[in-house]
This record gives structure tokens, sequence and C-alpha cells, in this order.
């Protein structure tokens, strides 16, 4: 019954258990538009046993990058990602929050040192999984939402 | 144990056992630090003072604590940090004094600031302040001006007043003397009262705050008060200003019901929250507080750089 509307695909990644309503920010985090070239398909707020409720993202031709997963694992935490290959899906595995990030998130905190032009990436530790909190290691700020800074 | 070595860049990269170190040693370093005896105990060692951020009290105290030990200090200060700051990377400034020198202490108007440097730095990097962030050097010396007071922080009842939301200085104290023991209340006008995650951090450590805008009710019960400035750019009107400002002073009136041993404290610059004859009773401990910045800053420079 589910996803009939979507045709498969050969090689690609299957994101599924997407918060509903986040399928276009996953595209956004991960950075896929017309020029990327490739063939996408979403479903948003389909029915689902677990979480009442989400979205899917299917990408033709991409796998994704350890830093993507960690971006995804940000914004939707329960996703699940299935690798295709050849029609059939090859792994799948569901993203897991990081202990720590650098790189994929920016700090709120507009004075902290990692927003001046500084040879440094923002790096970001978990304080706690429910919810997922974030602190900045180096000005310490708790950040009060990371989904809106990821890079 | 030890420090040798370490980043101090926040007050909670210490432990209690690490902090009490700092105080004992502090404690033998006054008869240096008033001239009473030499030290050449950081001889041929060299402090790179960087401050990118003016700075009276941290910059002196810090660079008096490495003379009397007996070291070297490069300064960067003034108009000189701040056109720095506008010139090049601060991590590119950071490796260059740490190849002249075997220990930094910076102030930077950035948060993090600090953090960042130490991970440049293969020396050690004391932290004077970054931005509104942390002043864990300040924390000490207001431990210590406590501990010597009355021999130990547990137990005591401790009275922050004024800006408790902007003041960095009272948030790290107020984490510290909840982790030592203190029981704590903060008074202060409701537009810049603690803010809410600090109150949660020390009640979760298990200590009582009562939170009031009375400071008058709080005297008979506090063995230290610890003042700080409000500041007039936190208020839109005038006339509400010097309304707060006059009810969070303090002047030997509303001493009449103080403890006996009780004492009064400031980070300074202090402008009109205590009254100037205040000065000249038992209570007063300001001054000796802004002393006792050389100690402690000399404790830290030696147990970071020789291990004890
Ligand atoms: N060849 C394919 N083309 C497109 N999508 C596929 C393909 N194979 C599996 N999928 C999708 O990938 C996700 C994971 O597959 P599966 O392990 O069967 O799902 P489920 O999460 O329902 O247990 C599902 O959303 C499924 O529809
Ligand atoms: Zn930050």
């Amino acid at each position: 019954m589910k996803e009939l509307k979507i045709t498969p695909i050969r090689n690609g990644t299957v994101i599924d258990h997407i918060k509903p309503g986040m399928a276009l920010k996953v595209l956004k985090i991960l950075d896929i538009s017309n020029e990327s070239g490739k063939e996408v398909a979403i479903a948003m707020f389909t029915k689902s046993d677990k979480l009442g409720k989400k979205d899917l993202v299917k990408v033709e031709d991409m796998e994704l990058r350890p830093r993507d997963v960690n971006k995804l694992a940000i914004l939707t935490p329960n996703a699940t990602i299935s690798i295709i290959r050849d029609f059939k899906v090859a792994k799948k595995f569901k993203v897991e929050l990081p202990d720590q990030v650098e790189g994929i998130a920016r700090c709120e905190n507009l004075n902290c040192i990692t927003n001046q032009r500084e040879p440094v990436l923002p790096r970001l530790i978990r304080i706690s999984d429910d919810p997922p909190l974030y602190r900045c290691y180096y000005c310490g700020r708790q950040q009060s939402d990371v989904t809106s800074n990821i890079i | 144990m030890t420090l040798k070595g370490k980043d101090i860049v926040n007050i909670d990269d210490l432990s209690l056992q690490e902090i009490e170190t700092i105080l004992d040693s502090a404690r033998r370093m006054v008869d240096i630090a008033k001239g009473r005896k030499g030290s050449n105990a950081l001889e041929g060692k060299i402090l790179a003072s960087l401050f990118f951020e003016p700075s009276t009290r941290t910059r002196l105290s810090f660079e008096t604590a490495m003379q009397r030990l007996g070291g070297g200090v490069i300064t960067i200060a003034g108009q000189e940090g701040s056109s720095l700051i506008k010139g090049e990377t601060l991590a590119d400034t950071i490796r260059m004094a740490d190849g002249y020198s075997d220990i930094i202490v910076m102030r930077h108007p950035r948060e993090g600031a600090a953090r960042m440097s130490a991970t440049f730095s293969e020396n050690p990097v004391i932290n004077g302040g970054d931005g509104a962030g942390q002043h864990p050097t300040q924390t000490l010396l207001d431990l210590f001006t406590m501990r010597e007071k009355f021999g130990r922080i547990d137990g005591l009842h401790v009275t922050l007043v004024g800006d408790l939301r902007y003041g960095r200085t009272t948030h790290s104290l107020s984490l510290a003397l909840a982790r030592m023991g203190a029981s704590m209340s903060f008074v202060s006008p409701d537009i810049i009262r603690m803010p809410d995650h600090i109150v949660n951090d020390v009640k979760e450590l298990g200590v009582e705050v009562n939170m009031t805008n009375d400071l008058k009710a709080e005297v008979p019960g506090s063995d230290v008060i610890y003042m700080t400035r409000i500041q007039k750019e936190r208020f839109a009107e005038e006339e509400e200003y010097l309304k707060v400002a006059h009810s969070f002073r303090i002047e030997q009136g509303i001493l009449e019901n103080a403890k006996r041993e009780m004492i009064i404290m400031h980070p300074l610059p202090r402008v009109d929250e205590i009254d100037p004859s205040v000065d000249f009773t038992s209570h007063a401990r300001y001054f000796e507080q802004a002393f006792n910045g050389v100690p402690v800053r000399m404790a830290l420079l030696k147990l970071v750089l020789e291990g004890e």
C-alpha cells in the first residue's frame, strides 16, 4: 500500500521516517537542487505505523557521506536510510545522534569566535538525547535550535 | 593531580580539589605578593599578556604576579590589541605569541576566544575574560577572599546583588559556590535577575536559593554580600534606573542588622552601589579582594608552569 506513487530507483538513497513536514529541509541540508542534476521523489505526510505520519525522500544516484548522515540525525533523529543498489536495499540503517559534530552546524551565538573569520570549524557537543540538546564547545552556549543552523 | 600545562578557560575545568590546591597555594604567595619576601620561582619564564579588550585589574595583577615570581612579561594591550584584531586572525596572533612565551593570558571580546586559542597554542592558555563568557580567575580570587575570612566556603550564606543577568562574574561564582556547598540569595530588579539556566544548575547541585528584590531583608542572614554594578543602559528610562539603583545600594544604615563578621565584596569598578562611608567599616572587603587577584594569579601561574 505504501509509496506506490513513487517509482523504484535503480541506484540511490531512500531517506525514510523523516519527521513530517521536514522533507524539503532534508533536500536543503543535503544541498540537492535542480543544479545537482539528481532525480528526486518526495512523499510528505504519509501514514506510518511508527510515527503516525512521516515524510520520505528518494534520491537517485547519490550515496550519503558521513557528514550528511550527521546532518540528518540532527534534523530528524528517527530517519532511516536505505542504500539502493540495483533495485535492492543493499544497506539499511537508522541515523544515530552523534555525541559531537564539527562543521555541521553553526553556533547560534553571533558573538562566538567560531562565527568570526578564524580557521576553526564550529563544534557542538551533545548534552542530552531527549530532547537532543547541544552546547558549543568554544563559547559554551546551549543551542536552542540546531536544526536551523545546519551549514 | 597536577595542574601543569593545563588550560584554564572555564571555572568548571577545575575540580574542587584543584580549586583547593590553588587557594592553598595562593595563601603561601601573600607575603611575596606584598613584597615582603622575594621569589625567583618563575625565573626565565615569560608570560604573554594579550589584552584585545581593555582591562585594568586583570592585566595589571597578572603582570605583577609574574614579575613577583621573577618571570618576564610581554604585552599586547590597548589600541594595539584592537587593531591586531582587525589585522590578522586570533589564531595567527596566538601561534606567534605561543612561540615567544611559556604561557598566555588573554582577554578577548568574543565568547569562546580562549578555548579556541588553547587549541592553537602548545603552551597553556589562561582566560582573562572572553566577551560575555567566562572569567575564571575572578571566581578564584572571590573564593579565596571568602575562604581567607571564614576558613571555609561550605555552609556560608552568600547574597549576590545587582545585575545578575548580564554580570558574568556572578554566573560562574554562583556555580562554584554551589559546588562548594554555600547557600545563596539572588537580589536584583526583576528585569536583570539571574538567568533560569543558572538558577536551575545551582538547584541541581542541591543548594537552596532565595530570589528576591528586597536587599534589606537579606542583610541579617548573610555572611557575604557580593555587590555588582547595575548599568544604566539596561533601562529604558533614566527614572526607572535611578529608582532601582537606589534600592540596590549599600549604605551604613542598611548594615545595622548585619552579622558582625559579614563581609561586603565587589569585583570593582563600582559606581554608586556602595556608599564610600562603608569603606571604613569592618565589613568592607573589596580592596583586599582586588589585591587578592595578585596571590591567586601567582599561585595559578606557578601551578600551571611548574606543577607545584
Ligand atoms: N528499488 C527501490 N527503489 C525505491 N525505493 C525503494 C527501493 N527498495 C526499497 N525502497 C524503499 O526504501 C525504504 C526501505 O526499505 P524497506 O527496508 O523495505 O522499508 P521499511 O522501512 O518499510 O522496513 C522503503 O521506504 C522502501 O519503499
Ligand atoms: Zn559558540
